[in-house]
């Protein structure tokens, strides 16, 4: 019997309190428990989580870096949607 | 334990009892820690966030209907962009909040099914018609400006989840409240007629958006346990304290008159305003303001008229998935 290849898992990491968990890195383990322990070992040696998430990598869809352009440059155009397109004297203070 | 899943809600609210849990929940609060979907919290905290989130996500998507009703009569293209970009974002803040009510065990579809059903509220500005374009002008100044007033305290919510969506729907609020007071500008320096259409668009906003930030302390029904979980930060009437200042001097750049003649400055330089007509709060909220009807019928409509979408993406998500099996079987 042949051993399968182990599964890959993506590691996201809460650094502080009120923070959302952040992608920190991948590692290999059987199963989302071991994922968990492999984690903590791998990634909080110096106590920089207070959570962990894994996730099969295979569970996650990503955008094809090759179609950027067509993904996010029409947002490029879009100056209005930032506060500072606005004329708003600075005597009226900020807002 | 470790590998638990989102969203376990029904088994721990059985342990709502436990005292013991209930008293390290509020230490964890009163230490200012952040709560967390799989942290154990008491039912009555879950059912008052799950309220209070999915109602802030009705009002968002409700809310793109009085601005909606301008998008094609806006003056300029530059108006129209501006205003098609704003309803874009509300509409964002609608699903960051539906999200993170989802976080706390609810299914989208419950949540949409209760507010179109009339059972989950949305806020009252909303009920109001925008009859000139002045009224988008007033929009984007004082109800964002009210909005924005409620929302940053919410950025130090207790719940993770809505202070994060807090932080995000407040960074993209300020482009909100500036084009507001740009369109005011505009007309306050142009003819004598776009100066009046715009202190009428006020006179008529003012005393609702005032009671957007609810009814009075006296009288508020939710705040006690709201303030000792950290999930409001001020009283609605501190918050509206703040907001008065904040546009009084605002209006009186613009040189228009607050509709509200025994408006007065105290000592402390705070403006004091009237007695708001609360009668009419409370109208408004048991369905019988100007719009109630119009904009509950705009949003049964748009989700009845989308039904053959969410069908059509359920029916190809499932044929996808029945190939996938059948090429996995080969």
């Amino acid at each position: 019997m042949t051993t399968p290849n182990t599964p890959l898992w993506e590691v996201f990491i809460r650094s502080r309190n009120g923070l959302a968990h952040k992608h920190c890195g991948s590692l290999h383990a059987s199963d989302a428990t071991m994922a968990l322990q492999a984690a903590r070992d791998i990634f909080t040696r110096r106590g920089e989580g207070l959570s962990i998430w894994v996730v099969p990598s295979s569970a996650i869809t990503a955008s094809d870096p090759a179609e950027k352009g067509m993904m996010f440059e029409p947002a490029e155009s879009k100056i209005y949607r930032h506060p500072t397109f606005y004329d708003v004297p600075e005597e009226v203070g900020h807002m | 334990m470790y590998t638990q899943a989102l969203n376990t809600s029904e088994a721990d609210d059985r342990n709502i009892e436990d005292a013991g849990r209930a008293a390290q929940f509020q230490a964890r609060i009163d230490a200012e820690e952040r709560i967390e979907p799989n942290d154990w919290m008491p039912a009555a905290y879950r059912k008052t966030l799950t309220r209070q989130i999915s109602q802030h996500a009705h009002s968002e998507i409700v809310g793109m209907l009085p601005e909606g009703n301008w998008i094609t009569r806006a003056p300029s293209l530059r108006r129209k962009a501006a205003l098609l970009a704003k309803v874009q974002d509300e509409c964002g803040h609608g699903l960051y909040l539906y999200a993170a009510a989802e976080t706390l065990g609810a299914s989208r579809e419950e949540l949409v099914d209760a507010m179109l059903a009339g059972k989950a509220k949305y806020s009252s500005i909303f009920n109001y018609p925008t009859l000139t374009w002045a009224d988008i002008g007033v929009i984007g100044w004082l109800v964002d400006g009210a909005a924005i007033m409620n929302q940053i305290p919410l950025c130090r919510c207790s719940y993770g989840p809505y202070a994060r969506a807090m932080i995000r729907v407040c960074k993209e609020e300020s482009f909100h409240q500036r084009q507001g007071y740009e369109i005011m500008l505009t007309l306050c320096r142009g003819s004598a007629e776009q100066k009046a259409m715009a202190q009428d668009a006020l006179n008529r906003w003012w005393w609702p958006v005032l009671m957007m930030f609810g009814p009075p302390d006296k009288a508020s029904q939710h705040s006690d346990t709201s303030t000792r979980w950290k999930i409001k930060r001020f009283s609605n009437d501190e918050l509206r304290q703040k907001f008065v200042d904040a546009t009084v001097p605002q209006a009186q750049y613009l040189g228009l008159t607050i509709p509200d003649s025994d408006l007065k400055q105290d000592a402390d330089g705070h403006w004091i305003y009237s007695e708001i007509d609360w009668t009419e709060f409370k109208q408004v909220l048991a369905g019988n303001g100007p719009c109630n009807r119009d904009r509950m019928a705009a949003r049964r409509k748009a989700h009845a008229d989308g039904a053959w979408v969410r069908e059509a993406a359920a029916a190809y998500a499932a044929k996808r998935e029945l190939r996938q099996t059948a090429q996995a079987a080969e």
